[in-house]
């Protein structure tokens, strides 16, 4: 007989469950793409079309005015810059912090599996414990330490910021992953004499492709969307796009032209959709290896 | 070697000379619309004196983000130059001892003249001029629109609170919108600004917003106050939660409701629209406060920054009070300019009132800070308030409770 | 010996970052509900007490509150529906990447775009109700966000659109990572398809429940900017959280040492409901050292 394989769980003969199956996927994806659909929609519409007619109307003058404002047209602030000058801020606070606390976040993972550390469970437990902080309470004392560190208002305080906070999480999902990883591999490659960086280098972290897409989605994701530090942080050197964003949809004055701030949150969040997307398969298979073994 | 040579030489001199240059950073949240194009026109103002303008704006919910961004700034010991203010929040900033002293520039220009008392008692700390003033905005004001008050047989604009409350009947059984109006907490409490002075006058708006009299806060005029927000309650459309300020106006633009109690802002909105006072709408003072005038005013408050950067600063503080900026500004904003020896020639009818009133109401000491917009009263205390109104507002609290919890929210 | 220093040494900058700027900001924070801090810290102490105040303040309560019907709601239609998404997934169904990522891409977005779009949809004049009544339900009424009862219920719809796809991940993950043998022994026992499910691999699945927990936990802890965009904690306070209330008391009221207070008693919160989870981690730690 041959072995169904392990996961097909269709009942064998009935074809009225598949189609209840498409059927339920359908609806719940349409439920799912219904708000991403209507900003779209919307973000191509002239204004008085969306004033007079319903938000699911297709456009009956569709026009690329709106994203070619929320691009490089549109008022943040005293400037009509639309938002393409503040990407770079972004990208540039981003990827460091991404790249520095992955780095940490696998490094610790590392040692806390690998090695004995005096504390060491306790000192996992507290850097788990401290992904819970509430962001308003960090505010002002971080606002003294950049002052004092003397990089107040720059790109490279919104990267420790990011950096620091980001190593909860970091720490939690490679200390997992590491912790399913196959101890006999470490043992040889001990005995055949790597050292702490080498077993580091050249067995764990090539084999940890799947957890670093994991927290390269969680952390890119978490930095590229957060408002509070980005705009309490910087100045107007450094501010990032989610500012300029807000500043454009936000704004408690003149006409709120709905189609130019739905365009403008598209843009903004292109890059974390790009990410998302590219990587799908990998996250999956990353958060699979990696925390829920138990 | 002789091109690096030539290329470090015009990079080094082009580097002395960008630090020459002067340059202002300035937060605010004037982000669209006309406030932004008129501060583009201070930008360009300054930019001819060589100071070049550093832009920091953070939009959102009447300052409350940019405040924000502020805190940090200041505790990171690198605040903006200038940031953009009102009312008490200036007085708070100014107790820590982190704002700048403007005295010299301002007894050369002789603002103690020009700037109404009222107005200094926020620009000025302790004796000294702290920040400039950029216009005097008025929260008791209604705006209708004329088409719809005629349809509805409305011929005099109301001048007693009576005369209001049938005129919104009319509207109301006309098939309109009675009073257009957004369900956010500053927003019922400008209505309360105005129906606290038609109801008790200057002096119990003085003695219960300003001084904070207990026995104000509790009395039989109090609770009249809220009994009137309540009937105004009922003139508002069922959509009426969380809805914008400039949406609440469109509706009275567009025809679909006949007044909206909003400060002169609101103005603002019906000239981009292309309206015409007079002709398409009508602005007159909350029926009972002819006379008197709530006001706030935005300012920009100086900040305590290192030698090279004062002299830009001066700058642009004499900037925002060129009586030419203040002009071209306020005609813009809808809102009068903080000088009163600036002319009116510039300004729509509404405009030339709004001056008029401002006057009229500086000379007779009927000027009051608004409490809703935080010129009565610190923010804390402030925000007391505004659980009250909104929450009265919202139908969860009796006016009796609201009278009973207002006297609390002083404590 | 090399290895007795270098794993400690390698730790250290976590250490040292993670203790400062989260342990030592608890502390400050904690330091400060006692001062008499306004609009900046300031080492004085208050004379009368901030948590008195706090638990005198109408605004808290409600916050909190709001929070018990926000959390659980959130949490627990989020699990389920991810669970629910996750197992229809696994069914070996076509283009699972593609419906994958329909129900993955709602966390790519910020809470301020999420927060947005949803206003636009639940409000009456131009949303839902409104496209219903153009298509000719004219009795149609969807105005939760306007309702001061119900407007905490539309941040609940929101915020699980926006997440349940990341708990449909995790779930997925530990669906594929069930051992084999046991399904096939029961599949070979002749056990019905639902009953699999509820009997063999739903209890198998206690890591993915508690991943998504912590998960979702963080998220409703750290709602503030979706409440903002959305409902702008309003009609009146309805949708106040405690988030909401400390950055409103501690920024925008100025009266930080109320904000810290608020703060505190959030932590305190905070770390008995997820304690018991640190804790069980912290005992697999133990079983994992060399």
């Amino acid at each position: 007989m041959s072995t169904t394989p392990v996961m097909s769980l269709k009942p064998r003969g009935i074809k009225w469950d598949r189609v209840a199956l498409y059927a339920v996927l359908l609806l719940l994806a349409f439920m799912f793409l219904m708000p991403i659909y209507v900003m779209l929609i919307n973000s191509i519409k002239p204004l008085a079309e969306i004033r007079g007619g319903n938000l699911v109307s297709f456009p009956l003058e569709p026009t690329l005015e709106p994203w070619l404002q929320a691009w490089s047209l549109a008022q943040i602030g005293v400037e009509a810059t639309g938002l393409k000058p503040y990407f770079a801020n972004s990208f540039l606070m981003v990827i460091p912090a991404v790249l520095i606390s992955t780095a940490l976040g696998a490094l610790n993972g590392y040692v806390l599996t690998q090695f004995k550390v005096k504390g060491g469970t306790l000192i996992f437990g507290l850097v788990l414990f401290s992904v819970f902080i509430p962001f308003q309470i960090v505010l002002i004392p971080m606002a003294r330490l950049l002052g004092e560190l003397g990089i107040a208002g720059s790109v490279k305080g919104l990267i420790l910021v990011h950096t620091i906070y980001g190593i909860g999480f970091g720490t939690l999902f490679f200390r997992n992953f590491y912790a399913a990883f196959p101890q006999e591999l470490v043992k040889s490659a001990r005995m055949d004499g790597a050292g702490f960086f080498v077993l580091f280098w050249r067995l764990m972290l090539p084999a940890s492709l799947p957890i670093v897409v994991v927290n390269i989605i969680w952390q890119f994701t978490n930095i590229w969307n957060d408002f509070l530090f980005g705009a309490s942080f910087s100045d107007y050197t450094s501010y990032p796009l989610t500012v300029a964003l807000n500043n454009l949809v936000s704004s408690s004055t003149g006409v709120k032209e709905y189609n130019v701030h739905f365009a403008g949150a598209f843009i903004a969040a292109l890059p974390t959709l790009v990410v998302y997307i590219v990587s799908g398969k990998y996250f999956v298979r990353g958060l699979m290896a990696g925390s829920v073994k138990g | 070697m002789k091109r690096t040579l030539i290329a470090g030489l015009i990079s080094a001199s082009m580097a002395t000379g960008a630090m020459a240059a002067e340059s202002v950073e300035v937060l605010h949240w004037w982000t669209a619309g006309g406030e932004a194009a008129a501060l583009g026109v201070l930008k360009k103002d300054l930019e001819s004196q060589g100071v070049s303008w550093n832009d920091m704006p953070v939009a959102g919910g009447g300052g409350e983000a940019a405040m924000t961004a502020l805190r940090a700034r200041v505790t990171s010991s690198n605040p903006p130059s200038a940031v953009q203010a009102l009312g008490f929040d200036i007085t708070d900033w100014a107790k820590q001892g982190v704002v700048a002293d403007l005295n010299a520039l301002a007894s050369k220009e002789g603002w103690d003249k020009v700037v109404p008392k009222a107005l200094q008692n926020f620009s000025k700390f302790e004796g000294k001029w702290i920040a400039a003033p950029v216009n005097v905005h008025s929260t008791n004001w209604v705006w209708a629109n004329k088409a719809v008050l005629e349809k509805a047989g409305v011929t005099t604009m109301p001048t007693s609170w009576d005369g209001f409350i049938a005129a919104l009947d009319k509207v109301q059984k006309a098939g309109f919108i009675g009073l257009a109006h957004g369900g956010q907490a500053w927003q019922d409490a400008t209505l309360f600004d105005g129906v606290v002075l038609a109801t008790g006058g200057v002096d119990f708006y003085n003695k219960a917003f300003v001084q904070k009299d207990e026995a104000a806060l509790k009395s039989p005029t109090m609770k009249k106050s809220f009994d009137r927000m309540a009937q105004l309650r009922s003139y508002v459309d069922k959509d009426f939660s969380n809805r914008d300020w400039n949406l609440a106006s469109a509706m009275v633009i567009e025809g679909k409701a006949g007044f909206q109690i909003m400060g002169d802002w609101a103005k603002g909105e019906f000239l981009n629209a292309k309206k015409v006072p007079g002709k398409d709408f009508m602005c007159f003072r909350v029926p009972g406060t002819q006379g008197m005038v709530s006001f706030n005013s935005d300012q920009f408050l100086m900040f305590k920054v290192g030698a090279a950067s004062q002299g830009a600063q001066m700058k642009l503080a004499k900037a925002i009070m060129n009586p030419n900026f203040q002009s071209a500004f306020n005609v813009v904003k809808g809102s009068v300019p903080a000088r009163t020896d600036v002319s009116n020639a510039a300004f729509d009818d509404c405009g030339k009132k709004g001056m008029a009133d401002l006057a009229e109401a500086n000379a007779k000491g009927t000027l009051v800070g608004s409490m809703a917009h935080g010129h009565a009263v610190p923010a804390s205390i402030k925000n007391g308030f505004y659980d009250v109104i909104t929450q009265h507002f919202n139908g969860t609290m009796t006016s009796a409770g609201a009278t009973m919890a207002m006297a609390e929210a002083v404590q | 010996m090399k290895n007795r220093w270098l794993p400690a040494l390698v730790l250290s900058p976590s250490i040292i970052m993670v203790g400062i700027c989260v342990y030592g900001f608890i502390a400050f924070t904690f330091y400060l509900s006692f001062t008499a801090s306004t609009i900046l810290p300031t080492m004085t102490l208050a004379t009368e007490s901030n948590y008195e105040r706090l638990f005198s303040l109408r605004n808290f309560f409600l916050s909190v509150k709001n929070l018990g019907v926000f959390s659980v709601l959130y949490i627990v239609i989020s699990m389920l529906l991810g669970m629910f998404l996750a197992i229809l997934i696994d069914q070996r169904i076509r283009a699972e990447s593609l419906f994958r990522s329909i129900f993955l891409y709602p966390m790519a977005l910020s809470f301020i775009v999420t927060g947005t779009a949803w206003k636009w949809l639940l409000d009456p004049s131009i949303g839902f109700e409104r496209t219903m009544r153009l298509m000719g339900f004219e009795n149609f009424v969807f105005d939760w966000i306007k309702d001061g009862e119900m407007a905490i219920y539309t941040v609940v719809i929101a915020a699980v659109w926006q997440t349940s796809g990341f708990v449909m991940a995790l779930f997925l993950a530990g669906l594929r990572g069930i051992d084999g043998e046991v399904l096939n022994a029961a599949r070979v026992d002749g056990a019905k398809n639902w009953r699999i499910y509820w009997r063999v691999i739903i209890p198998q699945l206690g890591p993915s429940f508690i991943s998504s927990f912590v998960i979702l936990a963080h998220m409703a802890i750290k709602s503030y900017d979706l409440v903002i965009a959305l409902t702008g904690g309003g009609p009146g306070r309805a949708t106040w959280l405690p988030s909401v209330f400390m950055y409103q008391y501690t920024f925008t009221r100025n009266e930080m040492a109320v904000g810290a207070a608020s703060a505190v008693v959030m932590l305190i919160g905070i770390a008995i409901v997820v304690i018991p989870y640190v804790r069980r981690e912290m005992r697999l730690n133990k079983g994992v050292q060399p």
